[in-house]
């Protein structure tokens, strides 16, 4: 029987070995990188002659966050196309080398370390998270290879143990400056003088949030008059909401992610709580509506990088071309990856030579650079200095765009 | 005041949907002694099957919770074939581990084909959408619904077992599968037959908490079968009103904990409770009766 078995496996496993070989192509392992399987390598890394200026691709093509991947670099294609189509950067074609992460950190640092040592690169674009990002600052760092993340937020992101990351760069502003933003807003705008804060405490960005929001609405005269909690993947929030009934308050804070927030607004609507609810960038998916229900998206504000409302002659051009290239409106990470794409390759067109470091010192002087999601310039800690919007919602889609100078 | 009594709904709501997941684990703990930890899992693909029959069928809430119901007995009385049968005269710890396999497979396979994302239900009919309001306590259509769906089921189950000649098999084989075997009852069947009724009320709950909380999930069934389980041992496992109880106790514990401020306790105390009940009153509060099972 034992002997049985042993063979049938023998025999399987030389099927599948058999089925291997035959359902491979022609040899083509000849070339060094063709037999990565982690994303279309470049073609031929040995002609890159001087008039291509490589940029490196790291993001999230598949995996947990995905969706975030995929629309950066939808917006980043859209404007090196752009940029190329213009006569590139001082006459040189830009040219990408893009990598899938797989949403994985140790993916991102081999990837980041590949791409520096053997592509060639002058920048590397990406990861969209902030955990996969930081994976790649040390290699970057010991590279002298720039690397520019359009999407991560953690305040942790450009701030090392030992000060700022020398080579790391970021176009998005921070969680802590989105809590203040958002504390700024309820205060002087909405004319808040109390507010709830029911926060997500399983996730270090919404604490973050509820912090910082905490802080500056106290600062500016504002008391919070409760302060609740839940845990990520929780569905009943009847019994909290209740509590927070009882309780006087202007204004309710959600620092959280739209899995739970949607539920939350839903809830808290259908007990009768009509104040205005609060947010940030984690309310901004498509999946909210879904959650909450048009009906309760009334009166619900939440800071974002971007509105589509907005009514900025760049912001429209660009919309413009996503819906003629994609038929469909762009949202904040199609915008953030179009920046960041922008942003880096103006670095590259205003640097001294074209190497790393000289790269490094052009993105660290960036002045007023024309974005998308905002005017921006860099600060010495490598954050950029930009415009938040606060956008509203009304029956579920944006009604109102505000944008809060820093 | 009217806090205290919306809280009070809030609890019964969330109760009685604890109560048609408790009943299925009391009831094949009662006949088999085994720990069905697929239980939860049985209540999510109900979930799931009600969600496609309301989305992609354009069904009816009520037709879907009965085409939930009955796929889920299915289900239930599969993996009872498949996965429990085969292993009726092993011991019960690798009985036990096979229900784990089969909640991680049942999971897993749902991840596979839809995702592991949230998906939320279709936007339901005008009668389930309202609510009333009695002086600032509002009860929700929905609640109604749960709460009386949930009554339903559960005198319905009652009546089954109490009543009818399966129930009385049912009991038969439940306190003895030797004897009952020895007096003509069909073993087998009837234990098929308690995993259908068991998979059916889990299958209903999983499409009325997607309509009441209006989000799901291949993982949710987790917590909620764990907080059931809970429900079951309370109140004495393998006694239906023993889980009918439990779960009530711990839907109403779990809304008091979060009302008094403390909603990051809630599951903590709920365990602990448990913990303390068995340590005083091991049988569960019900399980003096040892012997009239089910």
């Amino acid at each position: 029987m034992k002997r049985i078995t042993l063979g049938l496996a023998a025999a399987a496993i030389g099927m599948s070995m058999f089925v291997g070989c035959a359902g491979d192509p022609a040899p083509s392992s000849s070339a060094p990188t063709s037999s990565e399987s982690t994303g279309p390598a470049p073609s031929s890394p040995e002609s890159t002659g001087p008039e291509t200026i490589r940029i490196g691709i790291n993001y999230e093509l598949s995996g947990g966050v995905a969706a975030y991947g995929q629309a950066s670099v939808i917006g980043i294609e859209m404007a090196v196309d752009e940029v190329n189509a213009a006569g590139g950067i001082n006459g040189k074609t830009v040219e990408l080398v893009k990598y899938d992460n797989k949403s994985e950190e140790a993916e991102a640092t081999t990837l980041a370390t590949k791409m520096m040592t053997q592509d060639n690169i002058l920048a590397a674009i990406g990861p969209a998270t902030s955990s996969r990002f930081m994976a790649t600052i040390p290699v970057a760092n010991q590279n002298k290879i720039p690397v520019i993340s359009g999407s991560a937020t953690a305040d942790a992101v450009t701030q090392g143990p030992n000060g700022v990351q020398p080579y790391a760069f970021r176009i998005c502003f921070n969680d802590s400056f989105q809590g203040t933003a958002m504390a700024n807003y309820a205060s002087r705008t909405l004319n808040a003088k109390s507010a709830v804060i029911f926060k997500d405490s399983s996730s270090d960005y919404a604490k973050g949030l509820a912090e910082n929001f905490n802080s500056t609405f106290v600062a500016n005269g504002g008391t919070i008059v409760g302060e609740e909690a839940y845990v990520a993947k929780d569905t009943d929030f009847n019994a909290t909401l209740t509590r927070i009934r009882g309780m006087e308050f202007d204004v309710m804070y959600l620092p959280g992610y739209y899995e739970e927030v949607g539920l939350i607004i839903k809830a808290a609507r259908e007990l009768g709580i009509t104040a205005p609810i609060l947010g940030a960038d984690g309310f901004d998916a498509p999946e909210l509506l879904d959650l909450a229900g048009a009906a309760a998206l009334n009166d619900i504000y939440f800071t974002n990088h971007y509105s589509s409302l907005d009514q900025d002659p760049k912001v429209l051009a660009f919309i413009a071309a996503y819906k003629a290239k994609h038929g469909q409106d762009p949202n904040a990470f199609h915008a953030l990856g179009y920046d960041t794409a922008m942003f880096v390759m103006d670095a590259i067109g205003r640097a001294s030579s074209l190497t790393g470091e000289a790269v490094q010192a052009a993105l660290a002087a960036t002045k007023d650079f024309p974005a998308v999601t905002g005017t921006l310039s860099v600060d010495e800690n490598h954050n950029p200095v930009k415009a938040i919007v606060v956008v509203g919602l009304k029956d579920g889609v944006e009604s109102t765009s505000e944008k809060i100078n820093p | 005041m009217e806090d205290v009594l919306q809280q009070l709904i809030n609890g019964l709501s969330l109760g009685s949907i604890y109560a048609l997941i408790a009943l299925g684990y009391t009831m094949v703990y009662g006949i088999l002694q085994l720990i069905n930890f697929a239980h939860g899992d049985i209540y999510m693909i109900g979930a799931f099957v009600g969600y496609f029959c309301m989305s992609s069928l354009q069904l009816g809430f009520f037709e879907s919770l009965l085409i939930a119901m009955v796929a889920c007995s299915i289900l239930g009385a599969l993996i009872e074939r498949i996965a429990y049968k085969p292993l009726r005269n092993s011991t019960r710890i690798a009985l036990l581990i096979t229900a784990i396999g089969v909640s991680l497979v049942l999971e897993y396979t749902m991840v596979y084909f839809v995702g592991a994302g949230v998906r939320s239900y279709p936007p339901l009919p005008e009668f389930m959408i309202g609510s009333f309001n009695f002086g600032g306590v509002i009860i929700k259509n929905l609640q109604i619904l749960i709460v009386g769906i949930s009554v339903t089921l559960m005198i319905a189950l009652q009546l089954i077992v109490k009543k009818t000649k399966v129930g009385k098999a049912m009991r038969a084989v439940s306190q003895d599968a030797e004897t009952a075997r020895l007096m003509g009852i069909n073993v087998d069947n009837i234990i098929s037959v308690t995993f259908m009724l068991g998979s059916a009320l889990a299958g209903a709950a999983g499409v009325l908490v997607g309509v009441y909380y209006n989000s799901i999930n291949p993982l949710m069934g987790l917590m909620p079968g764990l907080k059931a389980f809970v429900a079951a041992v309370f109140g004495g496992i393998g006694l239906i009103p023993g889980a009918l109880l439990g779960a009530y106790v711990v839907g109403s514990l779990e809304t008091f904990v979060a009302a008094t401020g403390n909603s990051m306790f809630r599951d903590a105390v709920v365990f602990a409770v448990l913990i303390a009940i068995l340590i005083v009153k091991p049988t569960g509060l019900l399980g003096k009766n040892v012997k009239e099972k089910v």
